[in-house]
């Protein structure tokens, strides 16, 4: 265990300090508002934590909301007040660093280090030796340690387009299953026992009859986006699309996988549509590099869809279907997701070609567990589907 | 003011034991007076943390258990209609004056308290558990945010109800869908997780003390073994416990003795049919084997 940070002499005292942990927080993607800080301060007050790992659990109760979060607060503790005894020189946020900069502001990212290399890997080595060569598309098993800028990917008006899009096919996939019924102006039904109570201003005679109906239940879309190195001439297109889908539906839940399932929701939930695509390319680190679909869609049948998938989810698979794992595999995943009532919709932008047949193993594998199997390459592929989703 | 270890330590003498974030939590949730929101998988305990709590704080515990469809009239209070329409027809055969019968028509004793509004309206702060808040519609959850910060409910008829005690409020989710941010940001946050071996070795000897301490280490081990394997549903603490009093309740001394008798008993831990399939006899007496 590290020792406690010394903060510099001239230090405001304990609330500024804590306040600038928030910041730190704030900094690292928790939401915490202003009021925080005061309950934090009464929480440590009040809860007479006096070691170091008391404190932790107390600030951990008020400053966390979620799993993901608890699981990172721990971390994010040690870095700001454990910081192996180094004297911290001021408690007020820093200026971020140019790095950040980047991903935080709205600007494109531009300059030498977005697209060309990176820190880890220089990006000419394998990512080129996937998409040239024979001209076959091949699954590839390793993953891509290029981190890909995906800002350079997708512009802002491209994702207004396919918000335009995706919102017509979240209004397809509407359906109107509820079994409750619900008080409504013009319902098929009487409300008996709002009518009963209604009465009772008229002497108990029923005068005004009042309804209700089955309201309409929106459907859950969940996306799931291929982004291995076979995909990266589509994934311009599927990434727009998500963003677009996650600003027109609140509702809807996103991931990227190759070797790897990232969920990407809550990065792409930032208002500032430039610095969520900025926040995905951070988490979807390893993009453009190889597929492992089944492992990824087993993954997500054992621990995401257990949470949001439901019999009123649709799960839409953007994916061209080139496996590295065996098909047997992607045929399990499909299955074990199929037991939660979902519906499950694939996309492939290679059916769209001339003759193609779905011979790729593991494609073959899938087909029998999904609902819907069609073509989308363009974002008027996926403007057509419309159709076909209304009817499923 | 009682530091969190107290608490712990309180909540062990009722016989549940709570991880150090957890009680840390609860101190803090009592305390500042805002609500608790538990996350995590079924049969971790979260729902027998607000028993405790409410054994130790000697009050009432009154439960909300959500569900899809529940609504303001099933949460909050209700008009009792019935006793209401026999009172008109009783007070129109007497001949008393309509404003009379309405004034007494519309008072408290003709309002059913739903558990909310029974919640605020005790002379002894309750607990008040809402139980898997994901399963209710989000317009309820908008609606108990108002509650969970005013701590008053107003009935039209009546005026504002404003809140005798405030009591503690325990909300607990299985996040079968995701909860709004606002509710989140009003509650403080902890997450329960499966217990480790020792946690667990101590809940059953809190609970079941008359298991031996041979067959408690075999036990343990072999739930926690369980809880590997490729489950749909893994095993939560109340399963461990069933699967503990199965077997004394059988006599049996060894968990590793009698294949046959361990298989039976394995209704208590497995709850689905695939399950039951994936752990056969060998598996079982595998596991058995590693756990002694």
């Amino acid at each position: 265990m590290s020792r406690v940070t010394r903060f510099a002499g001239r230090d405001p005292g304990p609330a500024a300090r804590v306040a600038g942990f928030l910041a730190h927080l704030r900094e690292n993607g928790l939401r915490l508002g202003v009021a925080e800080t005061g309950l934090c301060l009464r929480a440590l007050e009040v809860s007479g934590a006096v070691t170091p790992d008391a404190c932790r659990g107390a600030l951990k109760a008020v400053c966390t909301g979620c799993r993901d979060e608890a699981d990172r607060f721990d971390a994010l503790f040690d870095a700001y007040w454990m910081d192996a005894g180094r004297v911290r020189q001021k408690v007020t946020p820093a200026a971020q660093t140019a790095g950040s900069e980047a991903i935080h502001s709205s600007r494109d990212a531009g300059g030498t280090a977005a697209g060309t290399g990176s820190m880890t890997a220089p990006e000419d080595g394998e990512d080129e030796a996937e998409r040239d060569g024979t001209g076959k598309l091949i699954a590839t098993r390793h993953r891509s340690l290029a981190r890909r800028d995906l800002r350079e990917v997708v512009q802002p008006d491209e994702i207004a387009e396919a918000e335009a899009v995706a919102r017509r096919l979240g209004a397809a996939l509407r359906d109107r299953r509820s079994r409750r019924r619900i008080a409504a102006r013009k319902g098929d039904r009487l409300h008996f026992r709002k009518t009963i109570r209604r009465s009772l201003a008229t002497g108990g005679e029923p005068l005004t009859l009042l309804k209700k109906r089955r309201p309409d239940r929106p459907r859950r879309i969940v996306a799931l986006c291929d982004v291995s190195g076979s995909m990266s001439v589509y994934s311009r297109v599927f990434l727009a699309f998500l963003a677009g889908l996650m600003r027109a539906d609140t509702e809807a839940d996103a991931y990227l996988f190759h070797t790897r399932l990232v969920r990407i929701t809550e990065a792409l939930r930032d208002k500032d549509t430039m610095r969520a695509i900025g926040r995905m390319s951070l988490v979807a680190d390893g993009f453009g590099g190889g597929s492992k679909i089944g492992p990824c869609l087993d993954q997500f049948a054992r621990t995401h869809a257990r949470r949001f998938v439901d019999g009123r989810s649709v799960v839409l698979v953007l994916s061209d279907g080139y496996d590295s794992a065996p098909p047997s595999d992607l045929g399990a995943a499909l299955a074990r997701l199929k037991k939660r009532g979902c519906r499950i919709v694939w996309l492939n932008p290679l059916k769209g070609w001339r003759d193609y047949a779905p011979v790729a193993g593991g494609m073959a594998a899938a087909l029998p567990h999904l609902d819907l199997f069609a073509a989308a390459g363009t974002l008027a592929d996926l403007a057509a589907l419309e159709g076909e989703l209304v009817g499923l | 003011m009682t530091g969190f270890r107290e608490v712990q330590g309180d909540l062990a003498a009722q016989g549940y034991v709570a991880s150090d974030d957890l009680a840390m939590a609860l101190t803090l949730a009592v305390s500042l007076g805002r609500p608790l929101l538990l996350e995590g998988a079924a049969g971790v305990g979260k729902t027998e943390v607000a028993r405790a709590l409410a054994a130790v704080r000697e009050t009432r515990l009154i439960r909300l258990q959500c569900y899809e469809g529940l609504d303001a009239s099933q949460a909050i209070y209700e008009w009792n209609y019935q006793r209401q329409l026999l009172t008109i027809r009783a007070a129109a055969e007497d001949g008393e004056t309509g404003q009379s019968v309405e004034a007494r028509i519309f008072s408290r004793d003709f309002l059913l308290e739903r558990p909310l509004l029974a919640a605020i309206s005790q002379p002894v702060a309750p607990v008040l558990l809402i139980d898997e808040i994901d399963r209710a519609d989000e317009e309820f959850e908008a609606y108990l945010l108002e509650i969970l910060s005013d701590f008053q409910v107003t009935v039209p008829e009546l005026g504002t109800l404003e809140a005798v005690t405030k009591p503690v409020v325990i909300l607990t989710s299985n996040g079968t869908r995701d909860l709004s941010d606002a509710l989140r940001r009003r509650c403080l946050y902890a997450f329960v997780d499966y217990p480790d071996r020792a946690t667990e070795l101590a809940i059953l000897a809190a609970r079941l003390p008359e298991v031996e301490a041979r067959l408690a280490a075999q036990v343990v081990g072999f739930v926690q073994a369980l809880r590997r394997e490729e489950l749909d549903k893994v095993p939560g603490v109340a399963e461990m416990l069933d699967f503990a009093a199965a077997l004394t309740g059988l006599g049996i001394a060894d968990l590793t003795r009698d294949p046959a008798v361990l298989q039976a008993t394995l209704v208590t831990l497995l709850k689905t049919q695939e399950d039951r399939a994936r752990v056969t006899t060998e598996v079982a007496q595998r596991l058995a084997g590693k756990a002694a």
